[in-house]
């Protein structure tokens, strides 16, 4: 059977980035800490935004977390969304204390409440990308 | 004490009255809300030496000047989203203050609701470095503040009923303005009974669609002694950002927590003496977050502060007189509108919906999306 085309956007991979993303392609989900200021930060990016130094280590994250807060979204115009609906986007809050952006998935989205736990799990839509997304604990 | 020392003034403005111009393009509106405010404040084109403006595109501000044929020596461009044209207000008056023009033009014209534009549910994509970490996960403008909403009813007990609660009182509002686009009156539970968009809003928690456009001129507090409307003075301004932070953003906070008390010290004036407000109402949940961010009530009150009618035309603090984003007009950026409803009142021109004795106003401009990252943006005005 064909797979379906993935229609929803890919994320640019870019020297900033990569670093992420090609964690996720191995199923890891890293996120930086700052070598100078100890400070965990969520997106990724070169410097710290908290004391711009460029010494970054990639700590592997238990990919464990909570949902620190959802919507349940019921309507989206966009190519690849509108088949999904309704879908979940939240913020979960991981363990080393960064929130990140994301969806809930393999629930019912009604089952999703404020502060359950969650654990990642990792989709792989195209052979370059792998998308990090968190299921139910 | 006021950081304009106010030398500067709004001297005219303008709403244009269509809410569906399949008919007009974008800067046919532009045009004929800059014929609109200098009529209004007895100017003329050949005045204009200062011109900003917003949506437009990147450097779309050069291809309106050429359109409406003018050569400004000051230009501002400067996009935040929705809360763009309250900032300009700021911009304007400190350059007028500094001298670097005289008669500054604010113009505003979209087409979003006839072009068929998904303001709220079509996603937008800058390619800006954090739309990569948050795009495939489908964040809808109405998504990101639905979020936050979330969040605050798990802080603090807030309830869809109170949410609600500033839908129908702004469109009892809108019943009193001719121009607004809805204008039937809705209860509670027309509200709760909407669809769901993104929960915990509904239908009706979200700004409607509208085409439309609007101007503003700022000018000297010299030149406008023997313009044709009594001047409306600027007392305080500021603006702010916030955005995820690294990853650690509480989401109940806004950036009018920043830009209000700063705005507020400026003008000189304290949360008593604001006799109404104009809030950027995307949607329910931004109204009632603003009002706490900027300290009219503390952060988890917003939920009873909207009840028993005291956000209402006779209550202590009226919103959003005109109708709001919420029923009356909404063509993507409200700023321009908050303005110019308030700079109204504050003439005494508002008939049905008018605020008795209607002294200092206050602005509040949301853009952006408010769960991922936005702008504040705050005005204090005050009769002459
Ligand atoms: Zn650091």
């Amino acid at each position: 059977m064909a797979e379906k085309k993935y229609a929803k956007p890919l994320p640019r991979i870019d020297e900033e980035s990569k670093g992420f993303w090609e964690a996720c392609q191995r199923h890891e989900l890293r996120v930086q800490k700052c070598h100078d200021c100890g400070a965990f930060r969520y997106y990724p990016r070169a410097l710290c935004p908290h004391c711009l130094s460029d010494r970054t280590e990639w700590v592997l994250s238990s990919g464990r977390g909570t949902v620190y807060t959802f919507t349940v979204t019921h309507q989206n115009q966009a190519p690849g969304f509108r088949d999904a609906l309704p879908y979940v986007m939240a913020y979960v809050e991981l363990d080393e204390g960064v929130r990140m952006l994301t969806n809930i998935v393999d629930c019912d989205p009604a089952q999703v409440k404020i502060g359950m736990p969650v654990q990642v799990i990792f989709e792989d839509v195209t052979p370059e990308v792998t998308i990090p997304k968190f299921k139910p604990l | 004490m006021s950081g304009f020392e106010r030398k500067a003034v709004i001297a005219g403005v303008y709403e244009h009255p269509t809410r569906w111009a399949p008919d007009k393009t974008m800067f046919q509106i532009h045009a004929e809300s800059a014929r609109g405010v200098l009529a209004d404040a007895g100017l003329t084109i050949k005045d204009v030496d200062g011109f900003f403006t917003s949506g437009v595109g990147p450097i779309g501000i050069m291809s309106l000047c050429e359109h409406l044929n003018i050569n400004p020596r000051f230009l501002d461009s400067t996009s935040i989203g929705g809360s763009s044209f309250v900032a300009h207000v700021s911009h304007a008056a400190a350059a007028i203050a500094a001298g670097l023009c005289d008669v500054a033009l604010i113009t505003y014209g979209s087409t979003a609701s006839s072009e068929r534009f998904a303001v709220g549910t079509g996603g937008g994509f800058t390619g800006d470095p954090p739309d990569h970490f948050e795009s495939s996960y489908g964040p809808t403008v109405v998504g990101s503040y639905a979020m936050c909403a979330q969040r605050h009813m798990h802080e603090f007990g807030t309830t869809s009923e109170q949410l609600a609660e500033i839908a129908v009182t702004i469109r009892r509002h809108a019943s009193l303005n001719p121009a607004a686009k809805f204008r039937d009156l809705i209860t509670v539970d027309d509200v709760l009974a909407s669809r769901i968009v993104s929960s915990p809003l509904h239908l009706l928690d979200c700004c409607i669609i509208s085409d439309g456009g609007g101007a503003l001129v700022v000018t000297s507090a010299a030149r406008a002694r023997d313009l044709r409307k009594k001047p409306v003075q600027i007392l305080g301004a500021s603006e702010a950002l916030c955005h995820t932070a690294a990853g650690v953003r509480d989401l109940t906070d806004m950036a009018a927590k920043q830009s209000g008390p700063r705005a507020l010290s400026m003008a000189g004036v304290a949360h008593k003496d604001i006799d109404m407000c104009m809030v950027y109402d995307s949607f329910t949940i931004t109204v009632l977050e603003t009002l706490e961010n900027l300290g009219f009530c503390r952060k988890g009150e917003g939920g009873a502060f909207v009840q028993d009618g005291r956000i209402g035309l006779g209550g202590e603090l009226p919103i959003n007189t005109d109708g709001g984003g919420l029923s009356s007009n909404h063509p993507g950026m409200r700023g321009m509108f908050l303005v110019i409803e308030a700079t109204k009142q504050l003439r005494g021109e508002c008939g049905a919906r008018q605020v008795k004795d209607c002294a200092i106003a206050l602005c509040h401009g949301t853009g952006g999306m408010l769960g991922l990252r936005h702008s504040g943006a705050t005005l204090i005005l005050g009769r002459d």
